[in-house]
C-alpha cells in the first residue's frame, strides 16, 4: 500500500517533525517502500496466536512507593536550553 | 609484542606481573588513536586526560593491593552509553551538546572494576542503521578496506577494536548492531540474553529488543568483561534477577557431545556462496571438537525483518518523543509557539533515517492501522519465538552466517532502506526471541572478514563463549590484523 503526500504530512504532524519540501518527496517514496515491505506480515496465519509481550515471559517488577532519588535538578538543568528559577522555559503557550 | 596488539587477558597478565603500567598502555593507545583515527573516524570523543588520570588511579590501586578484575584495562564505550561529565551524543545532532549528568550502569560497573575509558565510539544515529552511515559525525570506515562500511550500528566500536585502538569496546544490539559489525571487521561480538545486562543509562531505541554487549578480539576477553557487566540492576525495569555464572571458568567446558543446529533457511539464495563456504568450514571445526550437527527449521525467518521493522520503529517513535527541545538536546531558534518548537527542534536535530523510523512507528501505531501492523507484528513475533523454542528443544546452539555478505562499499545501500534492512536477516531473530548471540571471526572472502553466528537458549552466554573460545583455540582468524594497523 503506497502512502500519499497528505498521509505523510499527517504522520509528520503526529510525530512532531518539521520536514522540508525535499524531505517530503523522499519520505513519500521511502516510507511507501517500507510499508509495502512490512505488508508481508498480512500473509502470515496468526489465527489464535497470543501477541508477544515479553520474550522471557517476565512481568513488571514492583517496588515500594518510596522516595529513593536525590534532588539533582540544578545539575540536570545544566543541559537545558533555557531555564529560570528551576523552571524550563518554552515559547508562550496561552495567549 | 607491542602493547596495542595485546588482548584484554594478555594486558591483565602483564599489568599484574608489572611488565608495564596502565598509564603506559593508555598512553600508547591514545597516541595510536591520535595518529590513525583520521583514516577511520571511529571515535566521536577521545577523553585523553580523564583516561590518563583513571590509568594512574588504577596503577595506584594495584600498588595498594586493591586491583579490580579489569584494573587498568583500556576500553572504548559506544557513544550510546551515558558517561558523567562527557558528551554523550548517540551519533546525533540532537545530542551534540549533551553532557550526561550520570553514568550508565555498564559504564559504572566497568569503571568500578578498574577499566579505563579512552573515549566514545562513533555509531549510527540513535543506533538506527547497519552501516554507520547515519551518524551525524560521518561514516566510520572499515580498517580492512577504507572504502567499505564497518557495519553498524556499533561500527565505531568494531572498527576501533579491529584497528587495535583498544582491546575491547562496548556496543548495543537491537537487531544485530554488535554482531554484524563484528563479522564485518573480524572481531568477536556478543549480545547477551535480553535483560542480562542493564539498560540503565543506555539511550533507548527499541526497549524490548535493546541489549548491551561487547566487541573484543577473543571470546575469552568478552567473558572477562561480561562477568563485570552482567547482573541485576534495580534501575532497569526489565533487568533479569538471575545469578551471573563465572564465564571465564566455564570457557573450558566440553564442546564434545554438543548438538549444533544448522538452519535450513540460512543457506539459501540470500547468502553469498563464498561466505557460506567459510561458515560451513567453521561448523566443521566445531564438529572436529566433538559436536554433532542437526538440521533445524526456522520457518518464519523471512518474516523476522518485517516484524522488526514494525516493532522497533513503533518503540522508537515512542522513546524518541522525549527529544522536544525543552529539557535537553537541540533546540530550534525563533520558534513561533510550542508546537513549532517541537517540530522544528526535532526536524533539525534528527537525521533522515531516524525521521523515517519515527514516522514508520507513528504510522503503524496510528488510529486505524494499529491492528493491521502492530498487533499483527506482535503475533508473528510470537511465531518467531516459538520457532526458536522448538529448535532449542533439539539442539544446544544454532550456528550459521552472521551477515549475508562481507563488508559492502560505503554508499552502496543508502538509496534503498529495504536493502539495508535485509543485512540483519540472520541476527534479528535472536533479538525478537530475547536470545544471546555472538559473531566469531571465521575467515575471509577477497580479503574481507566473515563471521560465524552462534545463538544459544536464554542465559546460554556460557555456551556461546565456550564454543567460540574453543574454536579460537583451533583457528587464528581472529589474530589477523588489517594492513596499516599492525
Amino acid at each position: 500500500m503506497s502512502l500519499d503526500k497528505d498521509q505523510v504530512r499527517h504522520i509528520a504532524t503526529l510525530a512532531r517533525l518539521n520536514l522540508s519540501d525535499d524531505e517530503y518527496g523522499e519520505s513519500v517514496a521511502k516510507l511507501s517502500k517500507i510499508v509495502d515491505f512490512v505488508d508481508q506480515l498480512s500473509q502470515a496465519d496468526t489465527e489464535g496466536v497470543v501477541p508477544m509481550a515479553h520474550p522471557l515471559d517476565a512481568t513488571q517488577r514492583l517496588r515500594p512507593d518510596a522516595v529513593t532519588e536525590t534532588d539533582e535538578r540544578d545539575r540536570y538543568q545544566e543541559n537545558a536550553p533555557s531555564v529560570t528559577g528551576g523552571l524550563y522555559l518554552v515559547p508562550k503557550v496561552i495567549e | 609484542m607491542a602493547l596495542h596488539e595485546k588482548t584484554v587477558s594478555e594486558l591483565a597478565a602483564g599489568l599484574e606481573a608489572g611488565d608495564f603500567t596502565s598509564v603506559e598502555v593508555t598512553q600508547a593507545l591514545l597516541e595510536r588513536i591520535a595518529a590513525k583515527d583520521d583514516k577511520l573516524n571511529a571515535m566521536i570523543t577521545v577523553t585523553g586526560e580523564q583516561a590518563l588520570a583513571a590509568a594512574a588511579q588504577a596503577d595506584a590501586a594495584r600498588a595498594a593491593g586493591k586491583a579490580g578484575p579489569l584494573n587498568g584495562i583500556p576500553l572504548i564505550h559506544k557513544d550510546i552509553f551515558c558517561t558523567r561529565g562527557v558528551r554523550t551524543s548517540c551519533g546525533s545532532k540532537m545530542l551534540d551538546n549533551f553532557i550526561s549528568p550520570y553514568d550508565a550502569t555498564v559504564v559504572e560497573r566497568l569503571a568500578g572494576a578498574g577499566a579505563v575509558m579512552l573515549g566514545k565510539a562513533n555509531m549510527d544515529e540513535f543506533a538506527m542503521g547497519s552501516s554507520n552511515e547515519t551518524s551525524f559525525y560521518g561514516p566510520v570506515r572499515n580498517p580492512w578496506d577504507l572504502e567499505c562500511s564497518p557495519g553498524g550500528s556499533s561500527g565505531g566500536s568494531a572498527a576501533s577494536v579491529a584497528a587495535r585502538f583498544a582491546p575491547a569496546a562496548t556496543g548495543t544490539d537491537t537487531g544485530g548492531s554488535i554482531r554484524q559489525p563484528a563479522a564485518l571487521t573480524n572481531t568477536f561480538g556478543i549480545k547477551p540474553t535480553y535483560g542480562r545486562v542493564s539498560r540503565y543509562g543506555m539511550i533507548a531505541f527499541a526497549s524490548s529488543l535493546d541489549q548491551a554487549g561487547t566487541i573484543t578480539r577473543t571470546a575469552e576477553d568478552a567473558a572477562m568483561l561480561l562477568g563485570v557487566m552482567a547482573g541485576f540492576d534495580e534501575r532497569d525495569s526489565t533487568s533479569i534477577n538471575a545469578p551471573v555464572p563465572d564465564y571465564v571458568a566455564e570457557l573450558g567446558e566440553a564442546v564434545k557431545g554438543m548438538k549444533v543446529g544448522i538452519v535450513r533457511q540460512h543457506f539459501d539464495a540470500g547468502l553469498d556462496a563464498d561466505c557460506g563456504a567459510r561458515v560451513k568450514d567453521a561448523i566443521g571445526v566445531l564438529e572436529a571438537l566433538g559436536a554433532t550437527t542437526v538440521e533445524v527449521d526456522l520457518p518464519n525467518l523471512d518474516l523476522s525483518v518485517p516484524t522488526y521493522y514494525v516493532v522497533a520503529p513503533a518503540e522508537c517513535s515512542s522513546n524518541l518523543s522525549r527529544f522536544d527541545g525543552v529539557r535537553f538536546g537541540h533546540r530550534a531558534e525563533g520558534a513561533a509557539d510550542l508546537f513549532d518548537l517541537y517540530c522544528r527542534s526535532r526536524g533539525e536535530g534528527f537525521g533522515d533515517e531516524v525521521k523515517r523510523r519515527i514516522m514508520t512507528g507513528t504510522y503503524v501505531l496510528s488510529a486505524g492501522y494499529y491492528d493491521a501492523y502492530y498487533l499483527k507484528a506482535q503475533q508473528v513475533w510470537q511465531l518467531i519465538a516459538e520457532d526458536f523454542r522448538k529448535a532449542f528443544a533439539e539442539v544446544d546452539v544454532i550456528a550459521g552466517p552472521t551477515s549475508p555478505t562481507a563488508a559492502f562499499k560505503l554508499g552502496d545501500k543508502t538509496d534503498d532502506p529495504i536493502t539495508m534492512y535485509l543485512n540483519d536477516i540472520y541476527t534479528i531473530g535472536a533479538n525478537l526471541a530475547g536470545l544471546p548471540g555472538a559473531s566469531v571471526p571465521c575467515g575471509f572472502v577477497d580479503g574481507l572478514p566473515v563471521g560465524l553466528h552462534l545463538v544459544a537458549p536464554h542465559f546460554g552466554e556460557s555456551v556461546l563463549l565456550r564454543c567460540a573460545h574453543q574454536y579460537q583455540q583451533q583457528t587464528d582468524w581472529h589474530a589477523a590484523c588489517p594492513e596499516g594497523f599492525q
